[in-house]
Parts: C-alpha cells; sequence; structure tokens
C-alpha cells in the first residue's frame, strides 16, 4: 500500500494543499462578508473547519504513525471543555472576544497535549486491536467525566466538585461555569471562520513539517516496519508518543474553537459517533493524505445538511451516498480510469496517485 | 484522481446550495418555524410536535384568517444540528419560531433568535436557562426547577412517603436539572430520601443493581425524573425482582402507555406530574384527541398538546398584535412580546395561562395516576 515518497513530491502536495485551502477559504470568508452565502453555510463553516483540523489530527495518528484511535472525540472534549472554561472566565477581564478565543484555544491545546501524552505513556505500548480498544475506553471516560464535574468561580478563586454540585456559589460573586450533565451553558459566541481558517493553516504547516523532519522520517519507518526501525535503533516509543501528543494537542485546540461557537456545550456530545465520524473522515479522504481528508471533512459535513429536503429519507441518503462513495472509491475500474484522466493530463509517464 | 474529483464534487454541492439560500418567503402565509429530534433516541417527542402542530395550523387555515405554513427540521437531540436546522429556517424565510422541542438543543436555538430577533415560543423545553435573559423567548411548559420542587411539595403535601429513593440519568441535562431540585427542595421539606442511583445511555437497558439497591434501602416511592423508554424498563425489571413500590414519574414520562409492546398493567398506579392528560373531557380536548388519532393513529401525549397550545398561542397573539404576513421578522418579534405578556390564553394544557416577562408561563403542575390503563386526575 504505502509506496515510497519523494521528499519533492511532499513539497509539492503541501504547497498545493496550502494554495487550494487558502482559495476556497478566500472565496467563502469574502461570500460570508458580503453575505452572498445563506445563513446554513454561514453557519456551517466555523464546524467545517473544527472537523477538519480533527481530521487532519487523526490522520496524524492513523495515516502517519498508522495507529488506529477510536477515542479522539475525547481528545476534542478535553479542548471544549477546558477552553471554553478559560474563555469563560476570561468575560470579564479580557475584553477581545478574538484574544480570549485564542487563549481558549492554546489553553484546550496544552490540556489535549497534557492528556494525550498521559494517555500515550500505557497506550503506546500496545499494538493494533489493543491499541483501538483502549482509546476507545478512554473517550468513553472522558465523557464520563465531563458529565459528572461541576466547576465554578467566585470572587476570583476556582471550585471544583465531581459527582455532585457541592460548590456552593454565592448569588451575587459565584458563577457555574461546568454544571455537570448539563454541561457550560451560555457560551458568549466568538469562534469565527478566520481564525478556524488560521488553527487549519497552522496544523497544515506542523503535519507537513513534522513529515518532512527526522522525527516524521522515524515515525513512518516505524509505521512501515517496526522491528526494522527499531533494529537501526530509532527509539520508537519516543517518537510514536510526540506524534501522538501533537495529534491530542491538535484536537484540544479544534475542541475549543468548537465549544466557543454554541452557546451551550455538552459532554454527550463527544461520544463513540463523534469518534467514528472522524474515522469516517480519515478513511475517505485515504490514509495519510491531507488534503484529502480536508476535502471528505468539509464534504461529510456539508452533506447532511444538503440532503434536508429529503426530509424523512435524510440520513437514509446520507448512509447510502457514504456507502457508494467508499465502494466508489476502493474499486479497481474507477481508480485505473481516474488515474489514467490524471495521467493523460499531466501528460507525463510519471506514478499516478502516490498517497497510501 | 479521486481527490480532484472529490473537491470539484464538494464545491459544487456546497456551491448548488449557497445559491439557494436567501429566498424571500411568500407574502400571503406567516411562516412558523421549528426544529426537534425527528431520528434518534428522542425522535417520538419531535413526531409528537410535529403532527400537532400541523393539525393546529391546518384548524388555523381553515378558520380563513391569518394564513399559517408550519416547517419543521430535524435536529437529532444535538445542539450542533439545531443550530444547522435553525439556519436552514431562517433560510426558509421564518418569521415566527416555534422553537425547539429538547432543552440542550433550545439553548443553542435561542441563543441565536434572541440576537436575529425572532419571537421564539418553546412548547417543551423545560431548562432555565432557555429563556434566562432573553426578552422574545417563551416556554409553553414548566420549567425543570417546577417540576423537581412540585414533584417534592406533593409528595409531602399528600404524605405519599417515608423512605424516598431517586434513579437518575446523570449523563442528561434533563433528569439532572429535576433530580437537583427535587432532592434541594425534599431537604427543605423534610422528606427522608434514602438512595439515590444512576444510570447513563450506555447502562440504559439493565436497572437490576439499582432496583435492588432501592428495595435494600427500605424506599416506598422512588421519584424517576427520566423520559419513559428507560422507566418502562424499569418497571418490568422491578416486578421480576418482586419490588413494588409507589412511582413517581415528572412529564417525560407522560406517553409510556403508547410505547409500544409495553404491558401497561405494570403502570398500574404510577403516579405522572403533567400539566396535560388525554382523558379530559373538554370538547377542545376530545376533538383534538381525535384529529391526532386520525393523523398519527396514536393517543396525544403531553408534548403534542403542548405544541397545539403554542400554535394557537401565537395565533392569538398574532390576531392581538395584528400582525400580517410579510412583516420582517424583528417588527414581528416587537409586536408579539408585547401581546404575549399582556394576554391570557386557554389552552388543552391549562386555563388563562399568561407569560411573565422572563418567558416564564403560569401553570402549575398537577398530578395524574394510571388506572387500568388511562391517566386519572387526582
Amino acid at each position: 500500500m504505502i509506496k515510497s515518497v519523494k521528499i519533492k513530491d511532499r513539497i509539492e502536495k503541501s504547497v498545493l494543499t496550502y494554495i487550494s485551502v487558502t482559495a476556497v477559504f478566500l472565496v467563502f470568508f469574502v461570500m460570508n462578508m458580503t453575505g452572498a452565502l445563506s445563513s446554513k453555510i454561514s453557519g456551517m463553516l466555523v464546524p467545517i473547519c473544527v472537523y477538519v483540523v480533527m481530521a487532519l489530527s487523526l490522520n496524524l495518528t492513523v495515516g502517519i504513525m498508522g495507529e488506529l484511535s477510536l477515542g479522539h472525540a475525547g481528545f476534542m472534549a478535553v479542548g471544549a471543555f477546558t477552553g471554553t472554561s478559560v474563555t469563560m472566565m476570561l468575560s470579564d477581564s479580557v475584553s477581545n472576544s478574538a484574544v480570549r478565543l485564542i487563549i481558549g484555544m492554546v489553553v484546550g491545546a496544552l490540556f489535549g497535549a497534557l492528556i494525550g501524552f498521559l494517555i500515550g505513556i500505557p497506550v503506546l505500548r500496545l499494538k493494533g486491536d489493543y491499541l483501538a480498544i483502549v482509546t476507545l475506553a478512554f473517550g468513553e471516560i472522558i465523557k464520563s467525566f465531563f458529565s459528572n464535574i461541576y466547576l465554578g468561580t467566585e470572587n476570583g478563586s476556582l471550585r471544583f466538585s465531581v459527582l455532585q454540585n457541592n460548590l456552593d456559589l454565592s448569588e451575587e460573586n459565584g458563577k457555574i461555569i461546568i454544571e455537570g450533565a448539563m454541561g457550560i451553558r451560555s457560551i458568549p459566541k466568538t469562534a469565527t471562520f478566520l481564525i478556524g481558517y488560521i488553527l487549519v493553516m497552522i496544523c497544515l504547516a506542523v503535519i507537513f513539517n513534522m513529515i518532512k523532519s527526522r522525527t516524521g522520517r522515524a515515525i513512518m519507518a516505524c509505521r512501515d516496519n517496526r522491528i526494522a526501525a527499531e533494529s537501526v535503533g530509532i527509539p520508537v516509543f519516543r517518537y510514536k508518543i510526540t506524534a501522538f501528543t501533537i495529534s491530542a494537542a491538535m484536537a484540544g485546540a479544534a475542541g475549543a474553537l468548537f465549544g466557543n461557537n454554541y452557546s451551550s456545550l455538552v459532554a454527550s456530545k463527544f461520544n463513540i459517533d463523534t469518534s467514528i465520524l472522524i474515522l469516517v473522515f480519515v478513511v475517505l479522504g485515504g490514509q495519510g493524505n491531507m488534503l484529502g481528508s480536508i476535502i471528505a471533512a468539509a464534504a461529510l459535513t456539508v452533506l447532511p445538511e444538503a440532503l434536508r429536503s429529503f426530509a424523512d429519507y435524510r440520513m437514509l441518503t446520507y448512509a447510502i451516498i457514504l456507502i457508494l462513495v467508499m465502494l466508489a472509491t476502493n474499486n479497481p475500474q474507477f481508480r485505473s480510469f481516474f488515474e489514467k484522466l490524471t495521467g493523460k493530463l499531466k501528460k507525463n509517464g510519471k506514478e499516478g496517485g502516490h498517497e497510501s | 484522481m479521486k481527490k480532484v474529483i472529490a473537491l470539484v464534487m464538494a464545491l459544487a454541492m456546497v456551491f448548488s446550495f449557497a445559491a439557494c439560500g436567501n429566498e424571500s418567503g411568500s407574502a400571503e402565509t406567516v411562516k412558523i418555524g421549528c426544529t426537534g429530534p425527528l431520528t434518534g433516541p428522542a425522535a417520538i417527542y419531535g413526531q409528537a410536535v410535529k403532527n400537532a402542530a400541523e393539525i393546529a395550523v391546518a384548524e388555523i387555515n381553515a378558520k380563513g384568517g391569518v394564513q399559517f405554513e408550519f416547517k419543521m427540521e430535524d435536529d437529532s437531540h444535538d445542539p450542533e444540528k439545531a443550530e444547522n436546522a435553525y439556519n436552514a429556517l431562517k433560510d426558509w424565510g421564518m418569521d415566527v419560531m416555534m422553537g425547539t422541542v429538547t432543552s440542550a438543543p433550545a439553548e443553542v436555538t435561542a441563543a441565536n433568535a434572541y440576537a436575529d430577533r425572532y419571537f421564539y415560543l418553546t412548547p417543551s423545553a423545560s431548562s432555565t436557562n432557555v429563556t434566562k435573559g432573553k426578552d422574545n423567548v417563551f416556554q409553553m411548559c414548566f420549567t425543570d426547577p417546577n417540576q423537581g420542587s412540585g414533584a417534592a411539595t406533593y409528595i409531602a403535601e399528600h404524605d405519599l412517603a417515608d423512605n424516598i429513593a431517586v434513579i437518575w440519568k446523570n449523563d442528561d441535562s434533563y433528569s439532572t436539572g429535576i433530580r437537583d431540585t427535587f432532592v434541594a427542595k425534599a431537604a427543605e421539606l423534610g422528606l427522608n430520601i434514602v438512595d439515590e442511583e444512576t444510570f447513563t445511555d450506555a447502562t440504559a437497558t439493565d436497572f437490576t443493581v439499582q432496583i435492588q439497591k432501592c428495595q435494600e434501602a427500605g424506599a416506598d416511592l422512588v421519584f424517576l425524573p427520566m423520559y419513559y423508554t428507560p422507566a418502562s424498563l424499569i418497571f418490568a425489571q422491578a416486578e421480576t425482582a418482586g419490588y413494588n413500590p409507589t412511582w413517581f414519574g415528572v412529564d417525560g414520562m407522560d406517553g409510556i402507555l403508547a410505547l409500544e409492546g409495553f404491558d401497561t398493567s405494570l403502570a398500574e398506579g404510577v403516579i405522572v406530574l403533567t400539566p396535560y392528560s388525554a382523558d379530559d373531557t373538554s370538547e377542545m380536548n376530545q376533538n383534538f384527541v381525535k384529529a391526532y388519532q386520525e393523523k398519527a393513529n396514536d393517543i396525544p401525549n403531553q408534548f403534542a398538546a403542548d405544541a397545539y397550545d403554542c400554535i394557537y398561542a401565537i395565533y392569538q397573539a398574532v390576531e392581538k398584535a395584528g400582525v400580517k404576513a410579510g412583516m420582517k421578522n424583528d417588527e414581528i418579534c416587537t409586536k408579539m412580546v408585547e401581546a404575549f405578556t399582556t394576554m391570557s390564553f386557554d389552552g388543552l394544557t391549562g386555563a388563562s395561562m399568561t407569560w411573565a416577562a422572563d418567558g416564564t408561563v403560569s401553570k402549575s403542575p398537577n398530578a395524574v395516576v394510571i388506572q387500568e390503563g388511562t391517566y386519572v386526575g387526582l
């Protein structure tokens, strides 16, 4: 499956990705500014950025590192709850909403990285199915944790309790932030498309630079042949945990952006369905293929909304389209047809697809 | 390459429906939009609201005065999808919003409706956060705290129990909200809560442990602030365990008798706190039940009744405020808010209801008991 990749190709590919993402962003940004977009589309711009970052982040784990993670929504939850809590706490002291959001996203990314690192220590010693199962369990633990914590502030001090609301906040000065299963409420909507785009670009830059670096080559060597990699002295675990932590940090930042885009945030959103959905983006876009992940995440976020006119048959149609696309992209005839097509376009004898 | 095609397809799709947005509404009808779960685990509530609202709209249109048009978008009980559904309604040219059916998504749509100035009346989103700080958001149902403290007060006043147990769903905001206020009020009234058991979405199929613990704690009344699907399992499993306390439910329990495959004898003696009972003999209710049965082949529950009332309350406010089709939504909003806070409304779920400026309705929960497969007022 995985062909050796020339560094030159990667550079070309990263430039292509930057350019296409920026071009699409500019088109939609201008259309959004001038009011040419319907409310439905302009409301989906931020979630699309969030899911694109989630897909990129999971692609780093699944595609580049070659480990199946089924708990990615857990990292998103960590970022969403910590990042949004911070923006809520800063709502009085920091007046600029963009600054507040960026602080929230940085905090979300840091907490995501911290949890990713801690989880990674035991998890990355496992392989294959075991790793998938443990990450799945981790995702559920995170969801349960955030459904059961209570967090509040009073006169600048933090109050925290688990399972029961024992915060005893005063009426005037107290402010509850996380309210157990009811999550965070009355969140001011500060997420913007521009910040979403910047986050996507930062993640792309991190991933592409990492792939090109020593770390990236070591990680991919471990993926392709762990024994061979270990035999030449690559510290497999150290490189894996680096990649896993970076992946979790990106998911955390995406979570913080997501949390600040809706006025209520509940932990039940980050269940196994969300983890699987992100995995679907990665599988559909092609493992290790960043531009593919971006397109798949954007298309599959928009698709259920585009199908609203089907009313009762909406989710059925969505599932059928998904199955057809998966079948079509894996069909050898279909693939060779497009390879021929692109071969003709390029008018040279070079290999067609170089994605994994 | 497949990516090129995928990119082209994605862009084509995006642009094709970017282009179809912003269509201006037809000038003859007042467009009422609604979002609710039409798919997923809470779908039964969304369907009830949809059916009842469509009945009410058809009745009002038949009168020949102001003409309504009703559209419901699916939100799958997910705040994120609710925002998309709300935006789809905006693109459709909504004039008035008949709220969101469930609480967590409603918090999102209400915040948006407040910012965009759409008049908003929710049939069944009972969280206080839906209306808090929003002058144009109103509720047809009573609030969660009202239900929790209402239930505790009712139990204390009628001296129903010595030892109370609570089973609640701790990953659900509706259940948690009611449980919190119930426990607080119970402590205030000196009720003795001997046991509290929890469950989550993932464990909502097996209640043997919770039932056993309630039984061991000697509870003679079990308070169930939850929707009826888990409650039906609790009744069946308690029956097997030979445990027979008084069961006390809230409005989410409503609809249990209509549940397919449920042995209604299990619910015998269950007390439910609800503003509506389908056996009410008033002419208005009888007509509604008949129309609902014709449309959905089902007995309407409280969600349906609330939705029916919502449409009529909007109708009454539209008539009172002199709202005409084709007005701007913010203009309609201002007029409707003024009319709504000054009018009194008689509906299926209560008589002479009035709304305070904070959006809550003056309505007190009534207890009904299930006897021989029907709800009987207490």
